[in-house]
């Protein structure tokens, strides 16, 4: 019994020693983006790049958001309505297909769900003419549009996914009160939705902001997004590592922020992305 | 009644057979038919149009700044289905995707049975392993290429734990085996490795995240029954839990394949398309060739056999999903 109890106490130990060291494997970019960022440009130095910076210094940080500053205000002006439009259409597809299902609404899920998967190359070309045509072509309002169209299929799925949870007599009972379906949506179901409007927004905003393709297909310069941004810094040669992990940091911190203090709400949406229907 | 489209079901009008509230009730069905449109018009155009908009550029000879809509048959496609960098792409695509799958899986499932052991702080673990999924693919190529970077990064650690041969990651140009078939090398480009491990150190958490739902889904009477039976712990991992989690592996398989096939930001940020081509993509030749070369044609073509892979993946899984949950 004594030996039991001391081979379960080890195996306890091991599991706690194997997790902590996996942690830390995971989060080594971050301590190496954090003490590069903190490093001047005299202390960045290729064969100490491990050691802890000897004098902080937030050098490269202010030069990192002076290349960056335009375009994170870009990425808000970008994020913020393109996951409110979204979210909306999306509670209001969401409410059709849950509470409303007709012959053929789950032909019309597989259609729009559909739509999350494509490789976006494959709509690229005409995406490109048809903002140009309309004149949003390299302009914010543009990529507000597209992030909002695209963004649709998952919204749907997770507004559809969290309103099959509602018990459909709550309808009914609207229903018999002779509400009506705009009225069930407006009085019933619409004051429920608020956490999944927090799933949706969480998991759209970080979508939204971390795209790239369609940020540097549609805009150009000083129009782009800060993912971009980052890569043009990257991509160019006289720019010191620590000025990129600085870049690198600004470009993450707002979905970060919002990971650390939503986290729970980001993984209900990862999860509802690997669709149930 | 039944099988018209304004039908009453009973989970929402019960068994009422008011004449009047029926035809409420029909009417609400038309204004949820009504609140779908603007969406099935807009994804109509800007998916399904788009995309028949480009399998048509494929066709044509739209290859310079000037668009050209004139037919031009199967020409872009055998064209690029002939060239180094696209027979490259195949080969990259098919080994990336093979090897991302089986690494995320291995470890966000190892990382998922580790977790489920009822430990401490199981969410502070648990958010550690998920959070490089909210960093954007391009932050994250930034970084790993910093950290992977030949004369500085890991191999300084390798240096220092005596290592002779370091690793040139991302810059190697070497592919193992080396059987050459056409034009192309068969194998594993090494330069792809350092794009792996970036990618799965983003993907990883959200296998682990799929397994443990699911692992949390199977009842812990029959893990119980088991053990009373005499099953040994890895007894009750392959006849048990495994066997239990192949829906959730199948989901798992199909979502990181569709992330696979599309990776792009990863790839443009830490190696581009790569010496000799060992890190391009089917997605970066289509950005490249498209965007840079002004090549349309042939850029749709390549998009369009992205696609037609992606769906031979896609569509079947959606219909089984779709179905199993109207079962339901």
């Amino acid at each position: 019994m004594q030996m039991r109890l001391t081979f379960r106490q080890l195996s306890r130990a091991l599991l706690y020693i194997l997790l902590i060291l996996l942690a830390m494997l995971y989060l080594v970019p971050i301590y190496v983006v954090v003490i590069t960022s903190l490093k001047d440009n005299a202390a960045i130095s290729l064969s100490q790049m491990w050691n802890l910076p000897l004098k902080p210094s937030f050098s490269s940080i202010v030069s990192a958001w002076d290349q960056l500053g335009p375009n994170f205000g870009n990425s808000i002006e970008l994020a913020i309505p393109a996951t409110i439009i979204s979210s909306l259409i999306g509670s209001l597809n969401g409410y059709a297909l849950s509470k409303w299902k007709f012959k053929g609404s789950s032909v019309i899920f597989f259609i729009i769900l559909f739509g999350m998967f494509i490789p976006y190359q494959s709509v690229l070309i005409p995406l490109l003419r048809v903002l140009d045509a309309m004149g949003l072509y390299n302009t914010i309002l543009g990529l507000i549009m597209v992030h909002s169209i695209y963004g649709i299929p998952i919204t749907t799925l997770i507004f559809k996914n969290y309103y099959s949870a509602i018990p459909n007599e709550i309808i009914e009972s609207g229903a018999i009160d002779g509400v009506g379906y705009w009225g069930i949506f407006r009085h019933i179901i619409l004051p429920l939705s608020i956490p999944g409007f927090v799933v949706t927004g969480i998991w759209q905003f970080t979508q939204v902001w971390n795209n790239f393709l369609f940020a540097v297909s549609l805009t150009n310069p000083p129009n782009q997004p800060v993912t971009v941004a980052l890569v043009n810094i990257a991509g160019s040669q006289t720019v010191q590592w620590n000025v990129q992990m600085a870049s690198a940091l600004l470009a993450s911190l707002p979905t970060l922020i919002v990971y650390i203090f939503l986290g729970k709400y980001f993984v209900r949406g990862l999860l509802a992305g690997s669709v149930k229907g | 009644m039944k099988g018209s489209m304004v039908e009453i079901s009973d989970d929402v009008a019960g068994s009422s057979s008011f004449r009047r509230k029926r035809f409420r009730i029909s009417r609400d069905r038309i204004s949820a038919l009504a609140t779908l449109a603007p969406s099935i018009i807009l994804l109509g155009i800007f998916v399904y149009g788009f995309i028949v908009w480009t399998v048509y550029v494929s066709f044509t000879n739209w290859n310079s700044f000037i668009p050209n809509f004139s037919f031009a048959g199967l020409k872009n496609y055998l064209f690029v289905f002939e060239t180094f960098r696209f027979q490259s792409d195949l080969r990259n695509i098919v080994v990336f995707t093979i090897l991302f799958i089986i690494a995320c899986i291995v470890i966000g499932l190892f990382l998922a049975m580790l977790i489920d052991q009822k430990i401490k702080a199981e969410s502070l673990f648990r958010s550690i392993f998920i959070f490089p999924m909210a960093v954007s693919f391009v932050v994250t190529g930034v970084i790993w290429s910093w950290i992977l970077n030949p004369q500085t990064g890991v191999n300084l650690i390798l240096k220092a734990m005596g290592f002779k041969h370091l690793p040139s990651w991302f810059l190697s140009t070497t592919i193992i085996p080396n059987i050459t078939v056409g034009q192309i090398q068969l194998g594993i480009p090494l330069a792809l490795l350092a794009v792996l491990i970036a990618a799965v150190w983003e993907m990883s958490g959200f296998a682990m995240a799929v397994y443990l739902a699911g692992l949390r889904g199977i009842s812990d009477d029959i893990k119980e029954a088991a053990r009373i039976d005499g099953a040994g712990s890895w007894r009750i991992f392959w006849s048990i839990i495994l066997p239990q989690l192949k829906a959730t592996t199948t989901t798992v398989v199909i979502i990181l394949t569709a992330a696979s096939l599309k990776i792009f930001g990863l790839i443009y940020a830490m190696t581009g398309p790569g010496q000799e081509f060992v890190t391009d993509m089917p997605s970066m030749d289509m950005f490249q060739t498209t965007f840079q070369g002004n090549e349309f044609a042939q850029g749709a073509a390549i998009s369009v056999v992205l696609l037609i892979i992606m769906a031979a993946f896609i569509v079947p899984y959606l219909i089984s999903t779709l179905k199993q949950g109207e079962d339901e």
